[in-house]
């Protein structure tokens, strides 16, 4: 199996002196594609600047973070955004979805961003959106949602545009159990491919048995990572 | 993305209303208080103005502007005419006296005495009455905004009758010269019963008007004019200049408009930087999404920019619409603001600084948008 992350002694710290937070202190972790990562673990052990710096949003101090071949720490700054672009869907605990936008619309920018033309990113967000149970509520506006539908839009966009890696944080933190149940069934049946790695961040036990593998993490270290062999379908 | 970035702007009706509120507020105090500041000193030199026949004014050496002149003796009108180049010359008397109405109205006027024979100075605009009744005795033309000022409520009428200074004057015809800065009635008269209606002693002769022969300028007939006779010849135009920057450089006229001009940009720049302040500050998790998601930062500043943009054009457009009807109603003769205009070249001024206003107003927030860490989207 290919490895569509891979993360060697990896340090991120914030502040400094005595208010300097070491938040990853030396993370190595390697993430299959074809594969649904979770990374858990208690409350400021570090998961978010992982994944921020894992999706190139944020620099480690030291270490190498290598995403489908691709050196972060190697690449000039501005492809970074267009890298970030090109390859990472996002599906953020607050959603994050453009108020003023209809869902077809707020589905679609990641293919405007990229520069596709207007008709073809919304013919493909409404596929995603149809295929993700929302065909009636395309035109609608977010706040017109409940948060299951909203967290599902938010879904349709992150993988509208094909990315080969997907990062959630905390992807159902803000919905109930069967909302975040049902989120995370769609998000395995659509993301889960061969050459694409999903990884997502929470502490919500219950979505666990969706994951093939959890890498448990605590103090700004990767402890342990478990296979789970029969990942719920 | 354009549209995505007007969306975002439209989306927040209360925000969007208080940044193009912002805009045309400043737009309109500049422009109405930058049309009111040219009118009025437009009008410090309209009696120049008015007088299109004449593109030469002979006066005294001593002369600053219009409405302070030593009269010149009466000899030096025949002087004039003999210099080479100068096509007529002809005299104008020029002095403000107390007219009152028969029923007891006071008031002052600006009194014109013209040539008798010609009577160039005489405004082109004759709305009631003929020209050439002024010959008849005691006769005198007013002008429009002085009739109703002096008859208020009252259609405009031949035949009343006033007095100027305890002497008896018959209207023969109603005028429409463009408002004077020093007096509300304008009173035209032959030269000669002007003079005796307000002796002012010896020496009446206030101005010589003059024309450049055909196929010569004005400025070098007056040149010419200066060098034989040692008056003071200007050509209208120069006159004219000369006027409005006495009035631009010894009154506090233009510190005052400035201020309120400045004041309006200032304000402007306040209200549309504070509300777009808050606009992005309010966003700033969906601009943060669009940079996550790959956005660069060169095409959100287009996003930006874009937005203020679109506020500027149409707070532009409010304000400038509303100081357009402002003077369009506000100024029809005979009301007082009669002849004040938007003057184009304010408008486009206007233009520049709301442009400028804008992109000052957006400065902090452009910065803001630019130095955002995308990461924060992650955060609760
Ligand atoms: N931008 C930042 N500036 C300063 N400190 C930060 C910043 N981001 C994270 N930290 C600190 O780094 C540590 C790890 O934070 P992080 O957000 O990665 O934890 P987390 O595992 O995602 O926690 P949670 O489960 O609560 O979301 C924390 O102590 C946090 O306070
Ligand atoms: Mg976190």
């Amino acid at each position: 199996m290919s490895l569509a992350v891979t993360c060697r002694d990896v340090v991120k710290g914030f502040g400094s002196g005595d208010a300097r937070v070491m938040a990853l202190r030396g993370v190595t972790l390697d993430v299959r594609a074809g594969e649904m990562t979770l990374l858990v673990g208690p409350s400021g052990c570090g998961k978010t600047t992982l994944i921020s710096a894992i999706a190139a949003m944020l620099t480690p101090d030291s270490g190498d973070i290598t995403v489908f071949g691709e050196n972060l720490r190697k690449m000039p700054r501005r492809k970074v955004t267009a890298f970030r672009g090109g390859t990472v869907g996002f599906v953020f605990q607050q959603y994050n979805l453009l108020p003023a936008l209809t869902c077809v619309e707020n589905a679609s920018i990641p293919l405007r961003v990229l520069g596709r033309p207007a008709g073809e990113a919304n013919r493909r967000a409404t596929e995603l959106l149809d295929r993700l149970g929302l065909a009636e509520h395309r035109h609608r506006f977010p706040a017109e949602l409940s948060g299951g539908q909203q967290q599902r839009v938010a879904i349709a966009r992150a993988l509208v545009h094909d990315p080969r890696l997907v990062v959630c944080d905390e992807p159902t933190a803000s919905l109930d159990a069967a909302n975040g149940q049902a989120a995370m069934a769609l998000l395995r049946e659509l993301a889960i491919k061969p050459g694409r790695a999903v990884i997502v961040v929470t502490h919500d036990e219950r979505i666990f048995r969706f994951a093939d593998r959890i890498a448990h993490m605590a103090d700004g270290h990767i402890e342990t990572v478990s296979d789970l062999e029969a990942a719920a379908a | 993305m354009a549209v995505v970035a007007l969306r975002m702007l439209f989306g927040d009706r209360a925000k969007y209303f208080g940044l193009v509120l912002g805009v045309a507020f400043a737009t309109l105090l500049v422009t109405q208080q930058g049309g009111m500041f040219v009118g009025l000193m437009t009008r410090t030199a309209s009696v120049i103005a008015d007088i299109q026949e004449a593109d030469i004014w002979v006066m005294d050496p001593q002369a600053k502007y219009i409405d302070t002149v030593r009269a010149l003796r009466a000899t030096e009108l025949p002087r004039v005419r003999g210099v080479e180049g100068v096509a007529w010359a002809v005299p104008l008397f020029k002095t403000s006296a107390p007219v009152k109405t028969l029923d007891g109205r006071i008031d002052n006027a600006l009194v014109l005495g013209v040539d008798d024979a010609s009577l160039i100075g005489l405004p082109r605009q004759i709305l009631l009455g003929r020209p050439e009744d002024l010959w008849r005795p005691d006769a005198i033309a007013i002008d429009q905004a002085g009739f109703i000022r002096l008859w208020p409520g009252e259609k405009l009428q031949l035949g009343r009758e006033l007095e100027l200074n305890d002497h008896r004057a018959v209207i023969v015809a109603i005028t429409q010269a463009s408002a004077a800065f020093s007096a509300n009635i304008i009173i035209h008269a032959p030269f000669t019963r002007a003079v005796t209606f307000l002796p002012q002693g010896r020496d009446t002769l206030s101005f010589v008007l003059a024309r450049a022969a055909p196929g010569r300028s004005a400025a070098s007939v007056a040149q010419a004019i200066s060098r034989q006779t040692g008056l003071q010849a200007l050509s209208a135009a120069d006159f004219r200049w000369k006027t409005i920057s006495f009035y631009l450089a010894n009154t506090g006229i233009p510190i005052s408009f400035g201020l309120v001009i400045v004041l309006g940009v200032f304000v402007g720049i306040a209200v549309v930087g504070l509300t777009f302040n808050t606009f992005v500050a309010e966003n700033i998790r969906q601009y943060g999404a669009l940079k996550a998601m790959g956005l660069s930062d060169l095409r959100l500043t287009g996003l930006v920019l874009l937005q203020g943009a679109v506020v500027g054009l149409v707070g532009y457009g409010l304000g400038l619409g509303i100081a357009a009807l402002f003077f369009n109603f506000a100024t029809q003769p005979p009301g007082a603001l009669r002849g004040f205009n938007l003057p184009w070249w304010i408008a486009a001024g206007d233009a520049v600084v709301t442009g400028l206003i804008v992109l000052l107003a957006m400065f902090a927030s452009l910065r803001r948008v630019l130095v955002l860490d995308p990461a924060i989207v992650f955060r609760g």
